[in-house]
């Protein structure tokens, strides 16, 4: 009990921080919207012309994957606010209190799921305007997976960012673990497509199963294998991001 | 409220074992306002951060408020203050909100919460800041929230890291009225950390006097100065070595020094001497330009402890 109240206080802390500089969600918006106007038209003869894609159009392809994309990047940038605070003295001042190691992560990362899922309800609205049709269901779904992988990615940025403790190693950190990532996702271009051995190896990434059930939910295949492993693996490396953050945060060089 | 025994902290590093604290005995009873100087990396905020729970001990025990840290810190964590060398207000939020998450991180109610925001806003001579983004604050207000913030929760002992550090002289002075204020109204027990000797002089009760991890004396400022061999005594004047002859039939002399235009040397008590001396240069015809009698500082004491300087010993280290 004690602890939610302590993560409702570092949240709401970390969210009026986040409203009073609401440029940077602004900033994290722009991204996949740009995917999706200077990508998408280029996607759509592809999906049409090309076997291989999986069911639906461009659309139902992209806008998916482009969620699971701000899921990622979003949130594995914000390891450079705690940066900031711990400079600041804050991470410090408190750990001194009695509160729970627990609340200090979680607090902050709940305002990146908020961000989060806010930023991805406009990217599905924008791309509704495009010509996206999707099941609000499967929206729904898909916008609470993406929210478990916040959960994931902004735990282990603010872990890594308490063990490097600078932006100027924290950066290259993030791209070197986020490309390849990335690549391996099948965010671009669907997995489907690759040579066997560049799918199989996309097996290993936990992102790719994401994709897949996003793409199977904004499918309406709500209830299927595909979305129950997605969450699964997602819920699954969130369990363990969460862990190695807390205890970063126990940590007493943190 | 505290009583530490033997606290020690390594440091493992590429180049192996650094030892920063070399197991120090620390006793401060409530009330008190100690200080704990010396230069940088003599150990100081290394002892502070053991025994504010941030960083666990090597070796060694301490009870600090009642609790023992190693195996209640959250009770050490609920008892005590802490305001760190670099503050700890979020420097893009509000200071009033600041002042009322941190109080409400140690449990307190909301409304109670608030209350006690207000009261250490204008008792810290804040009032007015409580909607500005703290980014905006002088040094000193900035100062001064920080140590509001280490008191939202009434602790009966709390912890200053450095806490002048980077201040105008200004702010400096008002910063310690209200350190002061705080140990004389509130009966706060008070431990800092300075590698100010004017600071830990015109604070203190008490100093520990800390050189490379180790506690090398302590004291009240008066009683480690009068470990050095008495008062300063300056005389300028155009025949020091006349006046230097006068002054060794003093007795209990010593550090006789002759300059070009003067001459010096230490005491036991400068100012009950002068009278005597005075009438002798005068009665053997010696000219004055200038005499002075100076108490012996802080900085003479560390010289007199280490055979270094402050300046020298900090020179070192940074080198």
């Amino acid at each position: 009990m004690t602890t939610l109240v302590q993560i409702w206080l570092i949240f709401q802390r970390a969210m009026r921080q986040s409203l009073r500089n609401p440029v940077w969600v602004i900033i994290g918006i722009v991204q996949p919207v740009l995917y999706l106007t200077l990508f998408g038209p280029l996607l759509q003869p592809l999906v049409a012309a090309t076997p291989g894609f999986p069911p639906g159009d461009a659309y139902q392809v992209l806008v998916p994957a482009l969620l699971v994309q701000l899921g990622m990047f979003g949130s594995l940038f914000a390891g450079f606010s705690l940066i900031q605070e711990y400079r600041t003295g804050v991470v410090e001042r408190m750990r001194v209190t009695p509160v729970s190691r627990t609340a200090l992560l979680l607090g902050r990362s709940m305002r990146d799921v908020v961000v989060l899922v806010v930023q991805g309800i406009l990217l599905t609205l924008v791309a509704m305007l495009f010509g996206l049709r999707a099941p609000p269901l499967g929206i729904a779904v898909a916008l609470v997976l993406v929210a478990v992988v916040a959960v994931a990615t902004s735990a282990a940025s603010y872990a890594m960012a308490l063990l490097v403790k600078s932006e100027e190693a924290l950066g290259p950190l993030l791209n070197a673990i986020v490309v390849p990532l990335l690549l391996l996702s099948g965010i671009l271009l669907p997995m489907t497509l690759a040579p066997a051995w560049l799918f199989a190896l996309s097996r290993l990434n936990p992102f790719a199963y994401v994709v897949d059930a996003e793409r199977a939910a904004f499918q309406g295949a709500v209830v299927s294998g595909t979305v129950g492993l997605g969450l699964a693996v997602a819920v699954g490396v969130a369990a363990l991001t969460v862990a190695w953050g807390v205890r970063t945060f126990h940590r007493e060089s943190a | 409220m505290i009583e530490a025994r033997g606290l020690a902290r390594t440091f493992r590093t590429r180049r192996g074992a650094v030892v920063a604290v070399a197991g120090v005995d620390i006793d401060v009873a409530p009330g008190e306002l100690v200080g704990f100087l010396g230069p940088n990396g003599a150990g100081k905020t290394t002892t502070l951060r053991m025994l504010t729970t941030l960083l666990r001990p090597t070796a060694g025990s301490a009870t600090v408020a009642g609790h023992d840290l190693a195996t209640d810190p959250a009770g050490v964590r609920r008892k005590i203050g802490y305001v760190g060398q670099s503050g700890g207000a979020g420097t893009d939020c509000l200071v009033g909100e600041e002042l009322v998450v941190q109080a409400r991180l140690y449990g307190i109610p909301a409304a109670e919460a608030h209350r006690r925001a207000a009261e250490l806003v204008e008792r810290l001579d804040l009032t007015g800041t409580e909607r500005r983004v703290v980014r905006t604050l002088s040094g000193g207000q900035r100062r001064r929230l920080d140590i509001a913030m280490g008191l939202v929760h009434v602790p009966r002992l709390l912890f200053l890291d450095e806490p002048s550090t980077g201040l105008d002289p200004q702010s400096r002075a008002n910063l310690w009225e209200h350190i002061r204020s705080l140990h004389a109204e509130h009966g706060t027990t008070l431990f800092l950390t300075t590698h100010y000797l004017d600071e830990a002089d015109a604070l203190c009760d008490r100093i520990l006097v800390i050189d490379q991890g180790r506690i090398v004396a302590e004291g009240t400022p008066d009683a480690l100065k009068r470990r050095v061999s008495g008062d300063l005594v300056l005389v300028g004047s155009g025949e020091p070595e006349r006046v230097a002859a006068i002054a060794e039939r003093l007795g209990q002399v010593s550090e006789l020094v002759v300059a070009e235009r003067s001459a010096r040397f230490r005491v036991p008590d400068g100012a009950a001497v002068l009278p005597g001396l005075l009438r002798e240069l005068d009665g053997a015809g010696i000219a004055m330009t200038s005499v002075e009698v100076r108490r012996p500082s802080l900085d003479d004491v560390f010289l007199t402890l280490t055979g270094r300087t402050l300046r020298d010993a900090e020179q070192k280290v940074s080198a």
